[in-house]
């Protein structure tokens, strides 16, 4: 979808220029600095979570639990294109859980995986906040509401085509 | 100050402002249940335990957190408080392993004895556990999950040494408490303190056990075991056996040691003697021949980790030698083995210590000689050996009182005794240097400023022969991080020697000490308790200085030579590297 690749270089500098303006702020800087590191490189490896860390004046093991806390916050990298699956109590009573299957079926990966050649990734989260239009799948930020199983094949076919 | 008036259980009690129920009920002569509380550590109204009804209060309140206030009328004993308690314990169990007959902290556990204390009989509530690890990688640390109800004790213990090694991790049902990425306690960052283990209200973390090696080292007829203790147990082993905060057992604690069945007994403050005389001469050394200072005290093992891993940059600061358990260690394979006729490879050296931390210092490599013999084969915590003393039925209080054997290194000083609280090391390091400048025996030798715990970081100036002595003292490793900040800094004055215990109140309070139960933390500083009996033991010693140890005079003359001296710097000496916290492969 769009976005051009930056070079790990370039990440970094990105990641430190944000991190020079959070410097020993601890915990009350850690939700908005890591949703800026996690938009840089897409996901929070061990070495950005260090950096973290030592910036905030903060224990790794304190941010990695934060991130572990928040399903927003992610480990392992996403794909270029990311399926995110709406199991809130509206959505799965509406039979999100058969559209979470059949893209698993669709990409081959199961959620919270990226297929091996970094092109999609699928995982789930709870409530989007759309609740009217459930059941709810996001395309990256793209959002399809009322889906049935039976319209995705069309829906994933755009996102394959746009590569 | 101003107080508060207020009724609890019908009794009238008047309070400074800024008490919470908890602490004015326990003014008042209340007993209010707790368990996640931890006075000084952990003030989170978690677990619901400590709930009381507050009339006109809209909802039942925790008593750990809720501030008192003017006329406020407290019941801690309703129906409807005691119900909620109750459920609310049944609810941590019914998540709880509860295997509570072969559980370590079996008769010392805060839960099972509010399980008791609320007569739970049956858990009502049925269902899944949380997912939990079992780690027991590590030589000093032991993490069962099972066990673990989430109270935090431990989080906010590891987070006061300034150290964060445990977070909770997860969400809801999931939440678990463990190293970022629930990696191994033997692969996290972690000192090894023993803090947390001291937190916890029950078997959720716990040392490595290794009692069974030395069961069968001592019925082995070809092992010679060699068993010493260190200062700091003495002050505290008695609690194990119901006796009060502070009491000094040294002589039932030797008499139970040697019932054991153990061939020779020593008492760690002759290795303390020895670190004095080998650190305060590298210390002159570094003074005269314009050496890196200040030097820092290295007998630790907890502050050496986090130096390691977080203050690489003072590694050339620590002295070189190696901690008073570990010197006796070395010297018991070599010289006692030489002047006994004993082939060191059937000795089995056995540290009785206050500390987790040992566990892991023994098996460094760095403390094992070119034939890979080991300075110290095994480190019993001072809880692991409480367990021996019950295992093998002696009656402990009913001991005479005994010392150790009396040949080759069984004397110690005063010295070596104060070493076990903070401030003991520095003050046992001065009375010999000071001596050593002066040229005399100097007829004052307490130097009570570097004494104490109500302060973090103590300083104290001195004027010896001329030469100005500026030392620090510092005890638990946050401490130790203002301490070593200011240095990096530059806004510290310029000090000549610094001692750092990595735990709060010094050995005394190590993470292998006897656990104390919460509610009775709330009326002792046990730092205090039992800091006391080693400087009352300092006292009766006939020698209270560690150059006045004859049989460590006679080891350097019949043995070591010189201090520092090539034979000294190979048994006595050790060295450091920088470590790496969460190597990226880990996450991998």
């Amino acid at each position: 979808m769009g976005k051009t690749k930056m070079t790990p270089e370039e990440m970094s500098a990105k990641l430190d220029a944000v991190l020079a303006t959070h410097k020993g702020e601890g915990q009350k800087a850690l939700m908005s600095t890591l949703q800026q590191a996690q938009g840089i490189y897409g996901y929070l490896p061990l070495p950005v979570q260090k950096k973290v860390a030592e910036a905030l004046d903060l224990s790794v093991a304190e941010v990695y639990g934060v991130i572990s806390f928040y399903s927003f916050f992610s480990l392992k990298p996403k794909g270029e294109t990311v399926f995110t699956v709406c199991l809130g109590t509206a959505c799965y009573v509406k039979g999100a859980q058969a559209l979470l299957e059949k893209i698993e079926e669709s990409i081959g990966v199961s959620s919270g995986d990226v297929t091996k050649d970094g092109k999609y990734s699928i995982s789930a989260c709870r409530c989007v906040g759309a609740c009217g239009l459930a059941p709810v799948i996001l395309v990256n930020e793209d959002v399809y509401g009322r889906l049935t199983p039976e319209e995705l094949p069309a829906i994933i076919a755009k996102y394959k085509e746009a590569d | 100050m101003s107080m508060v008036n207020l009724t609890i259980d019908g009794v009238s009690v008047s309070v400074p402002a800024t008490y919470t129920v908890l602490e004015a009920a326990r003014k008042a002569g209340v007993k209010i249940p707790t368990l996640c509380y931890l006075k000084g550590v952990n003030v989170a109204g978690a677990c619901r335990v400590c709930l009381v009804e507050i009339e006109k209060a809209r909802a039942l309140a925790a008593a750990c957190v809720m501030p008192v206030s003017e006329g406020m009328v407290v019941h801690t004993n309703s129906p409807k408080v005691r119900a909620t308690r109750k459920s609310t314990l049944e609810m941590i169990l019914s998540d709880h392993n509860r295997d509570c007959l072969s559980c370590i902290r079996n008769r010392n556990c805060e839960l099972q004895t509010l399980a008791d204390e609320y007569s739970i009989r049956k858990i009502t509530f049925e269902g899944e556990k949380s997912p939990s690890v079992y780690d027991d990688k590590s030589f000093s640390i032991v993490r069962d999950g099972s066990k673990c109800i989430k109270c935090g004790r431990c989080v906010a213990a590891c987070n006061k040494q300034s150290i964060g090694v445990l977070s909770f991790l997860n969400r809801g049902f999931s939440t678990s408490i463990g190293p970022a990425y629930d990696v191994s306690m033997a692969d996290a960052p972690c000192i090894y303190c023993g803090q947390c283990i001291i937190a916890c209200p029950v078997g959720a973390l716990h040392e490595k056990e290794e009692s069974e090696k030395v069961w069968d080292a001592i019925q082995d007829p070809t092992k010679h075991v060699v068993m010493q203790v260190a200062p700091a147990v003495r002050a505290a082993i008695g609690e194990e056996f119901g006796l009060p905060y502070g009491t000094r057992v040294t002589g039932k604690l030797f008499a139970a040691m040697r019932r054991l069945g153990v061939d020779k007994l020593y008492d760690t403050n002759f290795g303390a003697d020895l670190t004095i005389i080998e650190e305060g001469n590298e210390l002159l050394n570094r003074i005269n021949n314009g050496g890196v200072l200040p030097m820092i005290t290295s007998c630790s093992p907890g502050w050496i980790r986090f130096c390691e891993f977080y203050y690489p940059e003072f590694i050339p600061n620590l002295s070189s030698c190696k901690s008073p358990h570990q010197m006796e260690g070395a010297l018991i394979k070599s010289y006692y083995a030489e002047k006994k006729g004993i082939d060191p490879q059937t000795i089995v050296t056995v540290s009785v210590m206050p500390c987790t931390s040992k566990k892991t210092e023994a098996s460094r490599e760095q403390h094992q000689n070119t034939d890979g013999l080991r300075d110290v084969d095994i480190v019993l915590t001072t809880r692991e050996l409480a367990r021996m003393i019950r295992e093998a039925g002696i009656d402990f209080c009913n001991l005479p009182d005994e010392g150790p054997d009396m040949d080759l290194m069984g004397e110690y000083t005063g010295a070596g005794v104060i070493f076990g609280a903070t401030g003991g090391v520095m003050e046992a390091a001065l009375r010999t240097v000071a001596d050593i400048l002066e040229d005399k025996d100097l007829p004052t030798f307490e130097y009570k400023s570097v004494r104490g715990v109500a302060a973090g970081i103590k300083e104290a100036e001195l004027t010896l022969n001329g030469k100005q002595i500026r030392v620090a003292v510092a005890h638990s490793t946050a401490s130790a991080r203002k301490l070593l900040d200011s240095i990096r800094e530059g806004t510290a004055p310029s000090y000549t020697f610094i001692e750092i215990m990595g735990c709060d109140g010094g050995c005394v309070c190590g993470g292998g000490q006897p656990q104390v139960p919460a509610q009775d933390l709330m009326d002792i500083d046990i730092r205090a308790e039992r800091a006391k009996a080693l400087y009352e033991e300092d006292t009766v010693m006939p020698e209270r200085k560690s150059h006045k140890n004859a049989e460590i005079m006679k080891l350097y003359k019949d043995y070591l030579g010189e201090p520092n001296g090539h034979l000294a710097h190979e048994l006595l000496h050790t060295h450091y590297s920088p470590r790496e916290i969460y190597p990226d492969s880990l996450a991998e």
